[in-house]
């Protein structure tokens, strides 16, 4: 008998979670157009596919990116050496004009503060292990990013304690939410260390107010516990109202600076996951320190570190790219969206993000988290698309399901918009009561085209069937 | 009071050692041919600078290799969303190509065996993370590389115990080294897990013989504890003996194979710290399992992968590289050594690594710690080399100096010669007793082969061996 760790042999890998069966349910059947159209459409994974050809177009345009090029390759031996846990300074550099501009310009970044690591994933390991002991907490509001159990906790040994936002007040973060989730902490005797936000809100897709921005830096300065704010979606705000960031309110509020800290990266906002361009940012010198050390186990390639300097200095094409990424994501939301309500499904009304938080409360059997999981199972197998459901996220509430939209093409969009349609429309039909049935027009509304929806006369994002049996949609 | 983690505010990073002081000195004042000639010259970082012709060269015949140029650009996409830490299956494909070349195809390298690490720094925390709980530890024979302080300890909580080596031995591990350690450990009430080698030896550049690798997976095999081989160095031996890997003995010797685990990386072999290509190799499926979801923390930019598995599938590249790199090392690390004995300063016999273990205990004032530190700052400050003093790498017994030779440019190395000449000269008229005054000659014949070039020792007639020339040299005496 071989023995290995207990944090190897435990679950806290957090690949148990049905976040992941989905994904398991795709990789077995995956869609495919031509090989396998009937195949599982994958809507579990928050990519942002929408801005390819205008990255490639400045790619062509900008060989000195490439250190294999002719104009790049003189550079190639300094860089292949290159493994300076500071970070090349035309990388961090920037990456803090990006950030900067992406709030627009309204706050700069330091590129001293900028620290790299392993992707968002290795961030937050990082954040954990600079800020909290094993056996300490931090607070998270919920519904959350399932990874977070995983990045935060499983080498670390740090708890989550999760602060539960309900949907009454559409998830806001209250401070009675806040403090009750501190309070609960203390009762089981967790030393709670921090607090770490996802704002645009990873699954929600909203932003948070000003108002509540500075409630919870007033509520963490208080109770002198750091403030993580996840902002890895900033550049995903593609409607008013305008995406605040951490780094603007505390020029508003009074706080000590040293509780503030920033993760990053450019996975989500400029679609390059495979890159791991994790970015901590902390207005703490000592955390800086500390973590600039620890960047050295997931520093970015010194080879990548090139690439994003040289096209994120380039002013015109950062300034267009994000107009350009914007306009996308607002085009494919409102059309999604819009598809979505014709057949009476609505979701949280967000501004941001790569994905919907739908609301199929209406279409469980029961209120519980077994009849949503057998409502997952449904979609999975039947309507033949992997989304994620609101249980992975820690959501308080059953019937809530996270759908991405930004990570396929116009076409697969098509396919998987007519399998939910077909999947409500049997629904409907076996779900309405007979005075309904006369309601023939529902069936008609439902085959309205993109091109419909590309004119003049933009329906509004409410069911168009004021007493429909089927979900009302929330604006 | 803002209140951190203890891991920030303790002193796990390690940075506190003498091994980082020489490059702060170092980064004050570097050397540079034309803008600070008097500057510090880097011999205290292990890189390998001798290829990169050879390699740009194959990068220019080679676009596909980039993404960003016109015949890549059509993966960007693809790549730039790769994310899944299996890693690119030609990546781990041309990844264990390579790892069995290296070994001269003597073994073979299952690509789903191979996990992607930041760098090997990554790798061996990762590993750490995986085979042993906080307050469990892991032996490790000394000398051994600082940084193992930082990636096996500092965040894992795992403790590490030295297996003492003795220059007697030529710093070899013996069983019994490893029973002393062992017995220390259970002593202190510290449960060992594993015990971590680096073959290729750093900072020794020594290899182990095959009787000492059998007899160390014999040692594991009886106590049930994990083998960790470091074989970073693995394509850097230069010179026979051949270098035989932990891979090929566990063929040859009974043993559990789940106690197996390999880390690699290309930033020695290739040149390339700056691409984090950090690999971890284990024969134990439960282990390769919780590395690969580990990895997340530390994957391969996809973009690099993408330009390894190029690079790495192209076996007559590979080929002509491995020998380019034996060659180039070969080479400096002759010309090196043999200028050092020149001047009486003798090292180790080492054929692998980027460095030699330097013997400077005749110039110790007296055989302590101290004297060492104090002759590594004269080093640094008077002769203004940054070189890494032995007690950095926990060496038992001080005088013991690693000097690395494979990253800097022919000229830069005469330098540096140059100012170890001048030195050892000022330090022999100091040194040298009144008897040996009238070796007059000493001077004249130093100075007269001190001024033999790299030109005389590349012409294969004239190559001087290694032993100094003077053996009543009152200068440390060359070990071969």
């Amino acid at each position: 008998m071989v023995a290995i760790s207990k944090i190897a042999t435990g679950n806290g890998h957090g690949e148990d979670s049905p976040y992941f069966d989905g994904w398991k349910a795709y990789e077995t059947n995956p869609f495919h157009p031509i090989d396998r159209p009937d195949g599982v459409i994958q809507m579990g994974l928050a990519e942002n596919q929408l801005c390819f050809n205008f990255i490639k177009k400045w790619v062509m345009e900008h060989p000195e990116a490439s250190l294999c090029s002719a104009e790049g390759v003189n550079k190639f031996e300094e860089t292949a050496l290159f493994q300076d846990y500071h970070g090349m300074p035309e990388f961090r550099e920037a990456v803090a004009k990006f950030m900067g501009k992406v709030r627009g310009d309204r706050v700069k970044f330091d590129p001293d503060r900028i620290v790299m690591s392993g992707g968002a994933t290795g961030a937050h390991e990082m954040v954990a292990f600079c800020l909290a002991d094993p056996g300490e907490a931090f607070l998270v509001p919920t519904p959350y990013y399932p990874g977070f159990d995983r990045d935060l906790r499983w080498r670390t040994g740090v708890e989550l304690v999760p602060v539960v936002c309900e949907s009454s007040n559409n998830f806001k973060i209250t401070r009675a939410a806040l403090e009750a989730a501190y309070e609960k902490a203390k009762e089981a005797n967790l030393r709670v260390k921090g607090l770490l936000i996802t704002n645009p809100s990873n699954p929600l897709g909203t932003i948070l107010d000003r108002d509540t921005l500075k409630g919870i830096v007033k509520f963490i300065n208080e109770k002198n516990i750091h403030l993580i704010g996840d902002e890895i979606y900033a550049a995903t705000v593609f409607m008013e109202p305008e995406f605040v960031s951490i780094s603007e309110i505390i020029e508003e509020v009074e706080c000590n600076r040293g509780l503030i800290h920033i993760v990053y990266s450019l996975s989500k906002d400029m679609g390059f996951p495979g890159f791991r361009v994790g970015i901590v940012y902390s207005y703490n010198d000592a955390v800086v320190s500390c973590a600039r050390k620890m960047s050295s186990f997931g520093l970015v390639s010194s080879q990548t570190q090139h690439l994003i300097a040289t096209m994120l200095s380039d002013d015109d094409f950062v300034d267009s790219f994000i107009v350009e990424s914007k306009e996308q994501l607002f085009k494919r939301h409102k059309y999604f969206t819009l598809s979505l309500s014709q057949v009476g499904i609505g979701s949280l009304k967000s501004n941001a993000g790569l994905f919907i938080w739908m609301d199929l409360r209406k279409l469980l059997k029961e209120k519980t988290f077994d009849a949503e999981m057998d409502l997952w199972r449904v979609i999975i197998n039947e309507v033949k698309l992997n989304v994620s459901p609101g249980s992975s996220f820690h959501c308080d509430e059953p019937g809530w399901f996270r759908v991405c939209f930004a990570n396929m093409d116009d076409n697969t969009m098509e396919v998987a918009l007519l399998r939910i349609t077909t999947f409500m429309h049997k629904h409907n039909e076996a779900m309405v009561p007979r005075k309904l049935c006369r309601r023939a027009s529902l069936k008609l509304s439902l085959s309205r085209r993109r091109d419909d929806f590309m004119s003049q006369n933009m329906m509004s994002p409410h069911s168009p069937i004021p007493q429909s049996p089927l979900v009302r949609a929330r604006t």
